[in-house]
């Protein structure tokens, strides 16, 4: 067992993507195996962890050897250990598809690309393993920026999407900021195991109060909870078609993430169920969200744009689940945070499949794709019957159990929600197989009857496959999965 | 009172380098408010005189300003200057594309 497992996740990125920068000068074609070896190694150290958070609790580890409250601990348990496996595992999965898509669409630039991918790694997987509370702002904000300098470099309206991102995403990190201010303010200490003990004392503290509000608008505007999710569409449509599915499954997961930590580990249940009733409003804007990014993914042209607004609705789910607040329902938001995290990915790289071979991701420009590439339509086939809740998929087994938590707290709003997003997704994904599979008599533009197989490059069809695949598979195996990691993860005292 | 002056001119003003000054402004008030939680009536600046090791002397805590802040807060700085220096490379794009830097320019332009 090495017991520096969980500071090597966050570090080995940290630590390549400087090599990168220093061998990419000389070499160009280095910092491809450069990266994936980094994200090899840091999967394995999450996988690691997990293990040894399964077999034997929570891991407390102590940078530096500085005893908390003084030192920043990183403290491990069921939660982030399963976030972190899933960071590590989709982030492994776009690099290796990221190479063909990088050389087509960005082709001077992939010293930088690759530096800057391994920091919003970095990032993001510091967000979840940290357990102090203003190490996770500054990692937030490494994530956020390489996230901004990502998406800049993308199509034609990247700049400004990215702008308005940089804009919104810093108010988002500095209420934040300011959240943390209130509670060392009035507690004294920023590990987040220490608050929890300080702060039943003082939960009818005003300041406790106006941090925690700060706290929440933060991470809603990071999380593109409605209706603080106007900088999504934009920036993840015209970003390159990597950084989407790079950004798009993670860092709106992870905000999810910090909203878990601080509403049950920091404040806790009682604080936020019962004394100040927020997980209510949660539920309503999860409803809200759900139904608002379905109606807006109707009417649209872009499939890019159209998964962004999936994107939104799913957010509604793990948020009206956590809203919700019955153990049901935390173990299907939880789960959902999973599952989302890989169709997300998956859809993605198929958008980004379709437009390395089409140049566009328009939906009309899916005309007659799949009969040219059916490797990309069977993968595609997965994902969208995994998003619209079909068995054996995953999409099925997390909508079961956020539907059985909005049941059984009898949140009626959030379950004509759910069932309705679930139509809505089937007329989504018809409409774009539609487009694909079958070629109108009106579009009929004297196109031969053969259809030559263009089929996208392997190293983009792999790692598609593998999501795919384990799309599947943690469909059929979701009671192992709940049994061993989630429902330790529940937070106790619901 | 600055933290609302930053606030308005990130939504209210047009050009995208106003946008910029008010983030700045903003985060750096919330720096200062930080910074004004560490101070105490009479207390001094939080350095200990005597050699290192010379003597291990009990140190009365309270008669120094607090310096946990003072140090969360340089770090916030190099946030708040990366941020500012990815804002301003991003505007830079925007120049070199849309040859304005006026929102509404930018948004008729797009359409």
């Amino acid at each position: 067992m090495i017991p520096q497992s969980p500071v090597l996740v966050v570090v080995i990125p940290l630590i390549f993507s400087f090599l990168n920068l220093l061998f990419g000068w000389f070499r160009r074609g280095l910092c491809y195996p450069i990266t994936l070896v980094a994200l090899a190694l840091s999967f394995l150290a999450s996988l690691h962890t997990l293990n040894i958070v399964i077999t034997s609790g929570t891991i407390h580890y102590y940078l530096g050897g500085w005893n908390p409250p003084w030192g920043i601990e990183y403290v491990v348990d069921h939660l982030n250990a399963f976030v972190l496996a899933i960071i590590s595992f989709v982030s492994l999965v776009v690099g290796v598809y990221s190479r063909r898509s990088v050389e087509q669409e960005l082709p001077d630039k992939t010293v930088f690309f690759y530096t800057v991918f391994l920091l919003q790694v970095t990032g993001l997987l510091g967000i979840v393993i940290t357990g102090d509370v203003f190490n996770l702002y500054v990692f937030l904000e490494i994530a956020s920026l390489a996230g901004y300098a990502l998406i800049t470099i993308g199509e034609d309206g990247a700049a400004v999407a990215s702008f308005r991102y940089v804009i919104m995403g810093t108010i988002g990190a500095c209420f934040y900021l300011l959240g943390v201010g209130y509670l060392y303010m009035a507690t004294g200490s920023l590990n987040m195991t220490d608050l929890a003990q300080l702060l039943p004392n003082l939960y009818g503290s005003k300041v406790i109060l106006v941090g925690f509000a700060f706290f929440m608008l933060g991470v809603a505007i990071k999380m593109a909870l409605f209706p603080l999710h106007v900088w999504l569409p934009d920036a993840y449509t015209y970003a390159p078609s990597t950084v989407s599915a790079l950004l798009a499954p993670l860092m709106t997961k992870v905000g999810a993430y910090v909203m878990i930590r601080i509403l049950f580990t920091v404040f806790g249940p009682e604080f936020s169920i019962e004394i100040f009733h927020v997980t209510d409003i949660l539920a309503w804007f999860g409803t809200f969200a759900i139904l608002f990014g379905g109606i807006m993914a109707l009417s649209q042209t872009d499939f890019k744009r159209m998964v962004c607004y999936i994107i939104v609705a799913e957010i509604g789910y793990i948020v009206g689940g956590i809203g919700v607040a019955n153990p049901t329902a935390i173990k299907g938001a939880i789960f959902h945070i999973l599952n989302d995290a890989f169709m997300t990915a998956c859809l993605f790289v198929v958008a980004g499949m379709v437009m390395y071979k089409t140049k566009g991701h328009n939906i009309s420009d899916f005309r007659g794709v799949f009969r040219k590439m059916p490797f990309t339509a069977t993968i595609f086939m997965v994902v969208a019957l995994a998003v619209i809740g079909v068995p054996p998929t995953c999409g099925f087994f997390s909508k079961w159990y956020l539907l059985l938590g909005g049941i059984e707290a009898k949140h009626w709003g959030f379950v004509i929600a759910l069932l309705l997003s679930t139509l809505i997704n089937a007329a989504l994904f018809f409409r774009v197989i539609d487009k694909g599979l079958y070629l109108h008599a009106s579009e009929h533009t004297g196109l031969h009857s053969e259809p030559r197989y263009d089929e996208a490059p392997l190293s983009m069809l792999i790692p598609g496959f593998i999501i795919a695949i384990a799309i599947i598979l943690i469909g059929i195996f979701n009671q192992a999965i709940l049994r061993n990691i989630i429902e330790f993860a529940v937070p106790s005292g619901l | 009172m600055l933290m609302m002056i930053g606030f308005y001119a990130m939504i209210g003003k047009r050009n995208l380098v106003k946008k910029i000054i008010g983030m700045n402004l903003f985060q750096t008030a919330i720096i200062l408010f930080f910074v004004s939680t560490a101070a105490k009536r009479g207390g001094t600046l939080p350095i200990i005189e005597h050699a290192h090791g010379h003597g291990a002397h009990a140190i009365e805590a309270t008669a120094y300003i607090n310096p946990l802040p003072h140090v969360l807060m340089l770090t916030a700085i190099v946030v708040m200057v990366s941020t500012l220096g990815v804002a301003l490379a991003i505007v830079i794009a925007i120049y070199k594309r849309h040859n304005t830097l006026e929102e509404d320019e930018i948004l008729r332009q797009q359409k």
